[in-house]
């Protein structure tokens, strides 16, 4: 199931983004999963590893701090059976390509498609797997709980923080670096709507991204958060619960806002929810799982509307609000609703969660702008001018998405 | 601006991890960890405002 949410996701980047660049962004989407893919299994894994395995450990204090695994190249150390190493190789060679696709949605329509392979391949082999192992991997995030008696660790059982936070935060990094399209903003600073190209696409996307979450967070809460499979049926609820509230919150917030329901506000509405649900949804009783919901589809119209109009970050498919500030308040909702902070103490849960996202901040974010950074001073991310009017199908594949149909008129007017 | 920021970013990661290495009691490290989110978003406001002047010094 978990693939249906990069299914899910290439969807709704690809409808999001313009029909000129429709192809380029599917095409894409697959490239990036395939790189994501052997890029984790040659060097990803062998930095991640697993509880228990070989990994580069020192002490302060007479506590040991699990920074990173060692584990050898090419998972040659592993016997790929139904083992539950194996089925946690498996998840996070989906999991990474979903996290390769969220940089995607913010880079729409000028992110040249060598530039995205590489840049997924340093998010592939160095950031996720490095974060991964902190909290999945038996690393010092994880062990939070055992060594300072902080809460129960970070907790995340789904990939709120791993998945999402982190490829949200490559999303922000990649809009900075490459810059608004042009004509988003006028001289003055004002930003114009670029609306996506085919909101059904969109809406689609959201209801495979649903499947795929389904399994994410089951799967995720079985590997990583040591729920008893029966837990599955709750995983289940609480993701559907959160989404739904998620979504109908977007829709009564823009509807008060715009007027009626922005169906491509209320798609990243649901897709929030999803998000947020991650992190504790084999945690949180049903109820606390709509509030996280509500929480999140409520956050997401503004967050989109801040980063835009005031803090001039062109993002066109949202991809930071829905996967980093939705993933942040998922974080928190573990520490503040669920049975984890009830059970370890909730201002130790909370403690714990809150160095999880000082280190997304302040770790993470530095780490993937830093090396995206250099990328683009070797390898130069962005299209040219002349390729961003023409559309990245024509500039880069040849050929349209809808080559029977006129799309755009902008072809008429630069030519 | 922008490499203050970044050093800001990292700095206060530095305050949170040192807080919960060397600090004994809960909320003395619960202070301090707050402490360097605050860094850290002051960084983070530094990053995203060298962002806007450089948006605007091309627009």
């Amino acid at each position: 199931m978990v693939p249906m949410a990069c299914v899910g996701l290439a969807l709704v980047n690809t409808g999001l983004g313009r029909a000129r660049s429709a192809a380029h962004a599917m095409l894409s989407s697959l490239c990036v999963c395939s790189v994501a893919a052997i890029v984790y299994v040659i060097i990803g894994f062998s930095f991640q590893g697993t509880p228990g395995g070989q990994a580069h450990v020192f002490a302060i204090g007479g506590k040991t701090w699990n920074w990173i695994a060692a584990e050898p190249f090419f998972l040659r150390r592993l016997r790929l059976d139904f083992s539950p190493v194996s089925l946690i190789v498996l998840l996070q060679i989906f999991s990474v390509g979903l996290a390769s696709l969220i940089p995607l949605s913010s880079g729409a329509d000028r992110w040249r498609l060598g530039a995205t392979c590489v840049s997924t391949a340093l998010l592939a082999g160095l950031t996720y797997p490095l974060f991964a192992h902190w909290v999945w991997g038996g690393g010092w995030l994880a062990q939070l709980g055992a060594n300072y008696g902080v809460g129960s660790g970070f907790v995340d059982g789904g990939g709120c923080s791993t998945i999402q936070v982190v490829g949200g935060l490559t999303a922000l990094s990649i809009t900075w670096i490459l810059g608004p399209r042009p004509g988003k903003y006028t001289p003055e600073g004002t930003s114009a709507a670029i609306p996506g190209h085919n909101v059904v696409l969109v809406l689609l996307g959201c209801l495979f991204a649903w499947i795929g979450w389904l399994g994410l967070n089951s799967s995720g809460a079985i590997l990583f958060g040591g729920a008893e499979p029966s837990r599955v049926i709750l995983v289940a609820v609480n993701t559907t619960l959160s989404a739904a509230a998620s979504a109908l919150m977007a829709a009564a917030v823009t509807r008060i806002r715009f007027g009626g329901p922005d169906a491509s506000l209320v798609a990243n509405g649901w897709l929030a929810g999803l998000v947020a649900s991650s992190a504790g949804a084999s945690f949180l009783k049903p109820a606390a799982g709509i509030l996280v919901g509500a929480v999140a589809g409520a956050l997401v119209p503004f967050a989109i509307d801040l980063l835009e109009s005031r803090l001039g970050v062109d993002d066109p498919g949202g991809a930071i609000s829905v996967h980093a500030i939705g993933g942040l308040w998922g974080l928190c909702a573990v520490a503040s609703l669920s049975e984890v902070g009830a059970q370890s103490g909730s201002r130790g849960q909370w403690l714990a969660q809150l160095v999880g996202m000082a280190t997304l901040l302040g770790f993470v974010l530095p780490l993937t702008y830093g090396l995206n950074w250099l990328l683009n001073r070797v390898y130069r991310q962005r299209v040219d001018v002349e390729g961003e009017w023409r559309g990245m199908d024509l500039q880069e594949l040849g050929a349209g998405a809808y080559p029977e149909f006129v799309v755009h008129s902008d072809d008429f007017i630069q030519g | 601006m922008k490499l203050a920021g970044l050093l800001l970013l990292v700095a206060g990661w530095g305050i949170v991890m040192s807080a919960v290495a060397l600090l004994p009691s809960l909320m003395g490290r619960a202070g301090f960890a707050l402490a360097g989110v605050a860094v850290e978003l002051l960084g983070l406001a530094l990053f995203v405002n060298s962002h806007l002047v450089l948006s605007a010094g091309k627009g």
